[in-house]
C-alpha cells in the first residue's frame, strides 16, 4: 500500500471535486499516457479572461486523482495569467505534500492546466502558449 | 485479501516460540544443558520440516527467509559449478529474489537464458529442454507464481533436468504449506520456502539441498547448518516455522477445497458483475487462494486505496503502487499491455477468509469500479 499520503490527499481522493466534462469548453488539456499509468483530461471554461469553471477526468493513482481535484479547485476564479503561475509545487503544497515518487502527478496536473490554457489561446488568438511543451513522463 | 504478501502468525506458533525467547535461550552450539536443549529443538524442527517435503534432515538448511534461500541456491550452485559451465536458465516471471540475483550473476560472467511463458504464465518444459546446452549448470523455475498464481509443471521440468544432468531449483514460497510437496516426486535438487507465508514468523525460511548437490556455503563462520550457513541459529524462528509446518500438515486437506470454492466464487462474481474485466493467469493450474483480475479503464492503486477505506487489503501489479513506476514484470511477460497491467488487482485468500468476506468484496468492488470509471477518461460515456 502506498505510504505517506497526507490526510488532504486522501480526502481529495475519496471526495474528488469537479469530476466530469464541460460541454463546449474553452480549452481541453490532455496529458500523460496509459503506458505510464496516468492520463489526465482537464476542461476549462474561460469568460473575460477568467476561468469560471474547471472539470477533470483522470485515469491514475490516488495522487493523480487528488492533484486533478486540487488543481481544478485552485484555478477557478483566477485569470489566465494567475492560473499560469500555479506550479506543480503549489499543487503539491496545497495537498500538504506528496511522497517523492508521486511528485510526477503534480507535474502532470500543472501540465494539464497549461495544455488547457494553450488550447484556449490557440482557439481565441490562433497562437498557443509561448514555449509550452508538456514534460516527458517520469523524467 | 492479501495473504500472498504475508499471513498472521498462528497463535499456536507464537505460543510454541515464546519459551525460546526466555527460558530456553541457550546457544545451540554450547555444550551445556541449556545449549543442548536449544540444539534439540532445532534438530526436531529440521526432522519435521524435512519429513514434510519427503527430504532427509541433513538436506534442510534454515535461512533468514525465502529471499536468502533463493540467493543461496543460485549463487551457491553457480559458484560451485562454474568450472563445468556458466549457463543458467530461468523464466521472466520469477520473484525478484531470483531475477535480481541472476542479474548479479550475469554481471559476474554467467549467461542467463529466460525461456518465455504463455499468456497464462505457464512455462513449456520442452522450451527448457531446448535451452539446455553443455554449459548449462542450473535451471530455476518457481513452483507457483506469486502474482497470478499459475502453478508450473515442476515435475516435468525436473525430469528433463535429471535426464540432462543439470541442477534444478524451485522457489516454492507460495506453495510450501499450501499444497503437498514431495521433493523426490518433483525431481528438484533445491527448493526454497519461507515461514511467514504459512502462518509462521517472519525472518525464517529454508533451502532444501539434495544430498550430493555441489554448492558453496552462503555464510562463512561457525559450523552451524552443516557448515553451509554459519551464524547462531534463529531458535525461536525455527521452532515457530516447524510449528507452522505441523499445523499446515494437519489443515491442508480441509483448507484447500474450502479456498477453491471461495476463489471460484470470487472470480465468477467479479467477471460476471464487472464488465470489461478479465482473469489473469491460468484458470485451473492456479493456487487455490489466488485471484488476479484486470479491470479495464481504472488504475490499480486507486482501487486499492478505495478497498482499503472499506477495510479490504489487496495488491496490484500497477506501477503506481511501487517505487519503480514500471508495471509488474509478470503481467507484462504474460503479454498484457501496460494499460491492462496497471488495471490489475490481486486478492489472495487465507485460512480465516470467510464466505461473508467474499460477499463483501463482491458488494463493494463493483461500486468502487463504477465510481472510478466515472472519473476515467478511458471509458467514454460510462454509465450513461
Amino acid at each position: 500500500m502506498p505510504s505517506g499520503y497526507s490526510d488532504k490527499v486522501m480526502e481529495h481522493f475519496a471526495h474528488p471535486r469537479n469530476v466530469g466534462v464541460i460541454e463546449n469548453p474553452s480549452g481541453i488539456g490532455k496529458v500523460g499516457n496509459p503506458i505510464c499509468g496516468d492520463i489526465m483530461e482537464l476542461f476549462i471554461k474561460v469568460e473575460n479572461n477568467i476561468i469560471t469553471d474547471a472539470k477533470f477526468k483522470t485515469f491514475g493513482c490516488g495522487a493523480a486523482i487528488a492533484t486533478s481535484s486540487m488543481v481544478t479547485e485552485m484555478v477557478k476564479g483566477k485569470t489566465i495569467e494567475e492560473a499560469l503561475d500555479i506550479s506543480n509545487k503549489a499543487v503539491a503544497e496545497a495537498l500538504d505534500g506528496l511522497p517523492p515518487v508521486k511528485m510526477h502527478c503534480s507535474v502532470l496536473a500543472e501540465d494539464a492546466l497549461k495544455a488547457a490554457i494553450d488550447d484556449h489561446l490557440k482557439k481565441t488568438t490562433g497562437k498557443g502558449l509561448p514555449g509550452f511543451k508538456p514534460h516527458e513522463e517520469h523524467e | 485479501m492479501d495473504h500472498a504478501a504475508t499471513t498472521p502468525t498462528h497463535p499456536e506458533v507464537l505460543e510454541a516460540m515464546k519459551p525460546y525467547f526466555s527460558d530456553i535461550f541457550g546457544n545451540p552450539s554450547s555444550i551445556h544443558s541449556f545449549g543442548r536443549e536449544a540444539k534439540k529443538s532445532i534438530d526436531d524442527a529440521r526432522d519435521n520440516v524435512a519429513g514434510f517435503i519427503g527430504a532427509r534432515s541433513d538436506e534442510v538448511i534454515f535461512t533468514s527467509g525465502g529471499t536468502e534461500a533463493d540467493n543461496f541456491a543460485l549463487e551457491g550452485v553457480a559458484y560451485a559449478n562454474e568450472k563445468k559451465g556458466n549457463h543458467i536458465i530461468s523464466t521472466p516471471v520469477e520473484h525478484y529474489a531470483v531475477t535480481n540475483c541472476l542479474g548479479f550473476l550475469r554481471e559476474r560472467g554467467f549467461n542467463i537464458t529466460y525461456v518465455p511463458v504463455d499468456s497464462t504464465g505457464l512455462v513449456d518444459p520442452e522450451d527448457i529442454r531446448k535451452a539446455i546446452t553443455d554449459k548449462t549448470i542450473l535451471v530455476s523455475v518457481m513452483h507457483a507464481n506469486n502474482e497470478v498464481g499459475t502453478i508450473e509443471p515442476i515435475e516435468e521440468i525436473g525430469r528433463i533436468c535429471r535426464e540432462k544432468d543439470v541442477y534444478f531449483h524451485t522457489d516454492a514460497v507460495q506453495t510450501f504449506g499450501h499444497m503437498p510437496i514431495d521433493v523426490k516426486k518433483l525431481n528438484v535438487d533445491l527448493l526454497s520456502a519461507s515461514a511467514h507465508k504459512l502462518y509462521g514468523p517472519k525472518g525464517v525460511g529454508m533451502l532444501y539441498v539434495r544430498k550430493g548437490t555441489k554448492i558453496v556455503p552462503y555464510l562463512y563462520g561457525g559450523e552451524q547448518e552443516m557448515g553451509r550457513r554459519a551464524s547462531t541459529e534463529n531458535v525461536p524462528g525455527i521452532v515457530g516455522f516447524s510449528k507452522a509446518v505441523e499445523i499446515a500438515k494437519g489443515e491442508m486437506d480441509q483448507l484447500d477445497p474450502k479456498l477453491l470454492i471461495l476463489r471460484e466464487e470470487l472470480i465468477k462474481g467479479i467477471l460476471s458483475n464487472i464488465e470489461d474485466s478479465r482473469l489473469n493467469g491460468h484458470q485451473t493450474k492456479r493456487l487455490s487462494n489466488n485471484v488476479n483480475v484486470s479491470i479495464k479503464y481504472i488504475e490499480g492503486e486507486s482501487m486499492l486505496l478505495r478497498l482499503d477505506m472499506e477495510g479490504i487489503a489487496a495488491s496490484t501489479g500497477s506501477a503506481c503502487s511501487s517505487d519503480s513506476l514500471e508495471p509488474s514484470h509478470v503481467l507484462l511477460s504474460i503479454g498484457l499491455s501496460p494499460e491492462i497491467a496497471h488495471s490489475s488487482l490481486r486478492l489472495t485468500l487465507g485460512r480465516q477468509t470467510t464466505e461473508e468476506e467474499i460477499d463483501k468484496v463482491l458488494e463493494v468492488l463493483p461500486r468502487i469500479v463504477s465510481k472510478l470509471r466515472e472519473m476515467s477518461p478511458l471509458k467514454k460515456n460510462f454509465g450513461t
